[in-house]
């Protein structure tokens, strides 16, 4: 089968079956301060050093909500083409654990903030719509770090109170490939918002998956499994290709699978049961006490519209319309905002061919030997848009063009200066082009004898000689014109 | 409604306090008095009325973005019962 169909099924021995993904993301809002505290958010921090009595849970510590998370949450909301409710409310969720210290998380159960919306997938057979269910805010917990002590677990309370968006996706996905792109999308819509970093080494972005498997055709979900907290995408599609398997294999051999919550151990590349049955949580979720409803008005969500900078999904559109870009083109460019907004510094003066071209092939290959991303590149849109243009007007050829942005990549020069310093200018001159090729046909008079006998294939080599003999400067075209009328 | 040993054991489990027997059986009772007492509510037909999560009309405040650092880390930790290199000490737990 091609990859332009989907063919994502698990092959078990009574026949194929298919695998139902649905996520639940939690992304850290890009704040200064907390959810419900002025305590600071800064990641790497001193242990314990942004933490107020609000988020160690003192008693009688009234929290008070962040506006500034509000907005975001509704400008995500926005984002994803979402229903926004003028009215949500707080509940608490109880648990117990060391690094929770007020005993319960502040989140919204029944009436989140943000209601039904949607993520749009561009998969190679074709678009996709991923419904989203809802999105709410909540408090992250603190840190516990296990491994300091045989006895003992360390407690960091940085984190406790920060502000997360949690997005909850309908069961949608079919495969790993498509929850990697529903991440990517996800992230580069929020970053685009400026809503979330979508950093997920520093645990700004993390999902919980959540996984069943049925027969293929059969309309009813499997019993699901959760696979809790699952932090890079290369994780999220191992552990649901290890734990589709799994279920797959249980129910071949005619057993159950039992709703749980279930982690993945990276190291071993496999899913287990995180907490027996009778230990499973009980939330006892109920409004907060502490919190009124959280009521704003249209006017409000309007203001925010208002401000929306262009998304991804608009921002294909245009590229494809504006540059006559291909779907491929234009899909590699939005994927991040940083490499879309340095393409158009290039391609609103310069060639827009040359200009995908350098971007998403010579710099993009450098970027990666060199490990570095789009923002930190050594090169200037403003120098890749003068070598561009050092091409299109000929004043040099592509393969000096090359030569020049291996010299730009280590010091990101003015490549006219370069061209200049070295003496790269292209030889146009017709007269000096044409005194390199007679000395090129002078050298070889056997082999324009084998030419002129029709051994057609000698042309190339003679192309190739002179611009060796011109130290590469030489004008292919016009070399090519020469010649052609030189050998006639 | 009413609330037996089990709940209380389960509800005791739940919130990490351990209750002794005699107490359970003050519990149980006063509790239920509680519950009782709260159920006359019950009385009320609400059929046609939509749940409310506050009585009172207000809406939530809301306060800027802004960091302000009132507490420091010596004052937080001041209050644990043991502490180590900035970090809170807890008997081991994982999950």
């Amino acid at each position: 089968m091609s990859d332009k169909e989907f063919n994502y099924y698990i092959s078990g021995e009574t026949g194929k079956w298919e695998v139902v993904i649905g996520l639940e993301v939690h992304a850290q809002v890009s704040s200064n301060a907390k959810l419900f505290s002025t305590s600071a958010t800064k990641f790497g921090s001193e242990p314990n050093s942004q933490v107020s009595l609000i988020d160690a849970a003192m008693p009688g510590m009234l929290p008070v909500i962040n506006k500034f998370c509000v907005e975001q949450a509704v400008r995500t909301g926005l984002g994803l083409k979402a229903k926004i409710n003028l009215l949500s409310v707080f509940d608490r969720k109880n648990y117990f654990y060391a690094d929770l210290p007020q005993g319960y998380q502040i989140s919204q159960f029944k009436h989140p903030i943000v209601g039904e919306g949607e993520v749009i997938l561009d998969m190679p057979y074709g678009t996709k719509k991923i419904g989203i269910e809802r999105l709410h805010l909540e408090q992250d917990a603190g840190k516990s770090l296990h491994d300091q002590d045989p006895t003992k677990t360390f407690i960091d309370l940085n984190r406790s109170g920060v502000a997360l968006m949690e997005i909850v996706s309908k069961p949608d996905l079919r495969s790993p490939e498509e929850v990697a792109e529903y991440i990517k999308k996800l992230r580069s819509i929020m970053r685009y918002l400026g809503t979330c970093d979508g950093n997920m080494e520093e645990g700004s972005l993390r999902a919980d998956v959540n996984v069943s498997v049925r027969k293929i055709g059969s309309k009813d979900f499997g019993t699901r499994c959760e696979i809790k907290n699952v932090n890079s995408i290369k994780f999220m599609q191992q552990a649901i290709q290890f734990e589709a398997k799994r279920q797959v294999d249980l129910l071949e051999e005619g057993k159950k699978i039992d709703q749980e919550t279930r982690l993945f151990d990276t190291k071993k590349n496999e899913t287990r049961q995180m907490r027996s049955k009778e230990d499973a949580h009980d939330y006892r979720y109920f409004p907060d006490p502490d919190l009124p409803p959280l009521k704003f008005d249209q006017s409000f969500v309007d203001e925010i519209k208002q401000k929306l900078p262009e998304l991804p999904d608009d921002k294909k559109e245009r590229l494809i319309k504006d540059y006559k870009l291909s779907s491929y083109e234009a899909g590699v460019l939005i994927s991040d905002k940083d490499t879309s907004d340095y393409f158009e510094d290039i391609a609103k003066n310069s060639d827009v061919k040359l200009a995908i071209n350098w971007v998403i092939g010579d710099l993009f290959a450098a970027l990666n030997k060199i490990g570095k991303s789009i923002k930190e590149s050594p090169i200037s849109s403003k120098n890749l848009a003068k070598l561009i243009d050092l091409i299109k007007n000929n004043t040099i050829s592509g393969r000096i063009a090359k030569e020049v942005f291996e010299l730009m990549i280590n010091d990101n020069r003015d490549p006219k200066v370069i061209v200049e310093e070295k003496g790269l200018i292209q030889e146009s001159n017709v007269g000096e082009l044409e005194k390199i090729i007679e000395k090129v046909l002078k050298d070889n008079t056997d082999k324009v004898a084998e030419y002129k006998s029709g051994k057609d294939k000698l042309f190339g080599f003679f192309v190739g000689s002179v611009i060796k003999e011109s130290k590469g400067k030489a004008n292919p075209a016009l070399v090519n014109d020469i010649l052609k009328k030189k050998l006639s | 409604m009413s609330i037996n040993k089990d709940t209380i054991k389960k509800i005791s489990k739940l919130a990490r306090i351990s209750v002794t027997n005699e107490e359970t059986d003050r519990l149980e009772k006063d509790l239920n008095s509680i519950i009782k007492f709260v159920e006359q509510l019950k009385e009320l037909n609400t059929d046609k009325i939509a749940p409310i999560a506050s009585v009172s009309d207000q809406a939530l405040t809301m306060n800027k973005d802004e960091i302000k650092k009132i507490n420091e880390k010596e004052e937080i930790l001041k209050n644990a019962p043991e502490k180590n290199s900035n970090y809170y000490i807890v008997p081991k737990v994982i999950e």
